[in-house]
């Protein structure tokens, strides 16, 4: 990667629902160790646009670029548009989602080993067999997965089931699982949602120090002074189109977002 | 007493075949939320196949491990026909395991040809308390056993099992950590077939195998594996063995006819009971 190759790019992507589009002609660039906040009112698409990014969904028309790390660093944008969830996942790209969306009759260390699922390499046979690697890799990725519960406050939880953590826990809990995959790119769609002052206050803790570790991470929320404080830059989308991208600062003064996002949530 | 012993053990012997066959069942659907129809298929198939091998001068063991290979391929072929494309749901891919189920009739039919088949397994007996009993009981009871063990401490104990079940759990997030739900569910498609399979080559000395011995089988099978909501192993061991010594019991004390009728009754009976909890269990699992 060059300078000038951002981490992520995307360009002109629209995916529509029944006629109605979700997300319309957005594009925009990530660069690494960047914190890109999305905002915008609901329905602006937002969460649509993250899918598109984690491969959940894909653009009906648009492109999407990513600079995945190789073994000698860091390699060529490869366009990703048409690459599978799962591959995406491997090529270091994580998501959070609005919901909890845990493995059920699993404790919560299992939760978060399944999330090093992503970086692993060996097989079927080698674990139906019990092979040494295998045995090697499963306590590596158990020292990881505990290291990443330990990260967002959770070490206490690590041998109960995930079934039965509060909301908030459970959040917690999924970006633990994505940590585990030590991803280049984290996607965080609304984190901070149904949470509590100090658990919403741990949370920015955490995402800013994976900020100062390099992280690059994209994040949705609606809470403005929340975003403002964590964000390099920000992204506000209304009607599934973009309306607006500069720093918190640009976007706080910036009428069409006034008009838009913050007039409707003072209304509201 | 001595025939009480007789129908006792020849019923577990039995019940651990159904058992085995159960265990396939809830492989796949564990992984795939597939209820595979095709499952009696694959013991019928390799029950099958391993009499073939045999009467054509293979050894014992060598041809019964080749049957149950043959098993595990053709359920990967069940599971590319019935998984394979994406956005197949659970309901429509279960329609799929059935119909391959009754064409598979017309291919074993051409191969095998419609009167049953049986080949000797153990040879030998031992006589325990006046009751004469097969060695062949003997080694079904062992393998099942062996079996169970392995697949439970898989699920439970191995990471990798633990990706498997992820699949079930929530497909959604299992792509979003990495996993190839598509392929996962092929592993666990040639999985249950090898553990049909299994099934079927220590069943078939037991009692002879023609092509439509599949019904038999896959009614014993389902309703073993249901009474752990074709999620848990251990229920469908249970579940198993409770059906063939009861099958056993029926069938040597009053009529043989009536054997299927048990399976049936207790396949309803936990079915209604598992109904009244289908909406939070449906919930669970999403």
């Amino acid at each position: 990667m060059t300078a000038a190759d951002p981490l992520l790019r995307i360009e002109d992507v629209s995916r529509a629902f029944g006629g109605v589009y979700a997300v319309r002609d957005v594009s925009l660039s990530v660069a690494e160790g960047e914190t890109r906040a999305v905002i915008g009112p609901n329905g602006a698409g937002k969460s649509t646009l993250f899918n598109m990014i984690s491969g959940h969904l894909t653009a009906d028309h648009g492109t999407v670029h990513y600079t995945p790390a190789t073994d000698g660093g860091v390699g060529l944008p490869q366009r990703i548009d048409r690459f599978s969830a799962h591959r995406r996942a491997r090529l270091g790209i994580a998501i959070v989602f609005q919901g909890a969306r845990l493995f059920h009759r699993m404790t919560a260390l299992e939760n978060v080993m399944v999330g090093a699922h992503a970086r692993t390499r060996h097989g079927f046979l080698s674990a139906a067999l019990r092979l040494p690697g295998h045995h090697r890799e499963e306590a590596a990725i158990t020292a990881d997965a505990l290291a990443a519960l330990e990260r967002v406050g959770l070490k206490d939880w690590a041998h109960r089931s995930a079934d039965v953590l509060p909301l908030g826990q459970q959040r917690a809990l999924q970006v633990a699982r994505a940590l585990c995959a030590r991803p280049r790119l984290l996607l965080l769609d609304e984190p901070a949602s149904g949470l509590r002052a100090g658990e919403r206050e741990a949370l920015a803790q955490l995402i800013e120090s994976l900020r100062q570790e390099g992280l690059t991470m994209m994040l949705i929320e609606h809470d403005v002074a929340f975003v403002t404080r964590l964000a390099d830059r920000i992204t506000v989308l209304d009607l599934g189109r973009e309306i607006a991208e500069g720093t918190p600062r640009e976007i706080r003064d910036n009428e069409a977002v006034l008009a838009a996002y913050l007039g409707q949530e003072s209304a509201a | 007493m001595s025939d009480f012993l007789q129908y006792l053990i020849s019923g577990l012997a039995v019940g651990c075949g159904f058992a085995l066959l159960g265990s396939g069942l809830v492989t796949i659907h564990r992984v795939t939320r597939v209820v595979n129809f095709a499952q009696g298929m694959f013991a019928v198939v390799a029950g099958l196949t391993a009499g073939s091998l045999l009467s054509a001068g293979l050894p014992h063991g060598v041809a019964e491990v080749a049957a149950v290979l043959v098993a595990g391929a053709t359920g990967l072929l069940v599971g590319i026909v019935a998984i394979g494309r994406r956005g197949t749901g659970p309901q429509s891919a279960l329609i799929v395991t059935l119909g391959i189920g009754f064409l598979a009739y017309a291919g074993e039919i051409l191969i095998w040809g419609e009167d049953p088949h049986s080949f000797a397994g153990l040879g030998g007996a031992v006589e325990i308390g006046g009751a004469h009993l097969q060695k062949q009981y003997f080694l079904v009871i062992g393998a099942a056993a062996l079996g169970f063990t392995a697949l439970g401490l898989f699920f439970t104990r191995s990471y990798l099992g633990k990706a498997l079940g992820a699949c079930a759990s929530n497909p959604y997030a299992a792509r979003a950590v990495g996993i190839d739900v598509t392929r996962m569910g092929l592993v666990a498609f040639t999985l249950g077939g090898m553990l049909g399979g299994v099934a079927g080559v220590l069943v078939t000395p037991l009692q002879s195998v023609s092509y439509h011995s599949d019904v038999l089988l896959i009614t014993n099978g389902f309703a073993a594996a249901i009474l752990g909501g074709l999620v848990r192993l251990g229920p469908a061991l249970v579940g198993g063995l409770a059906l063939g010594v009861a099958e056993s019991m029926v069938a040597g004390y009053y009529e043989a006819s009536y054997q299927s009728v048990v399976a049936l009754a207790l396949m309803l009976a936990v079915m209604v009971w598992r109904a009244r909890r289908h909406t939070a269990l449906y919930e669970e699992a999403t």
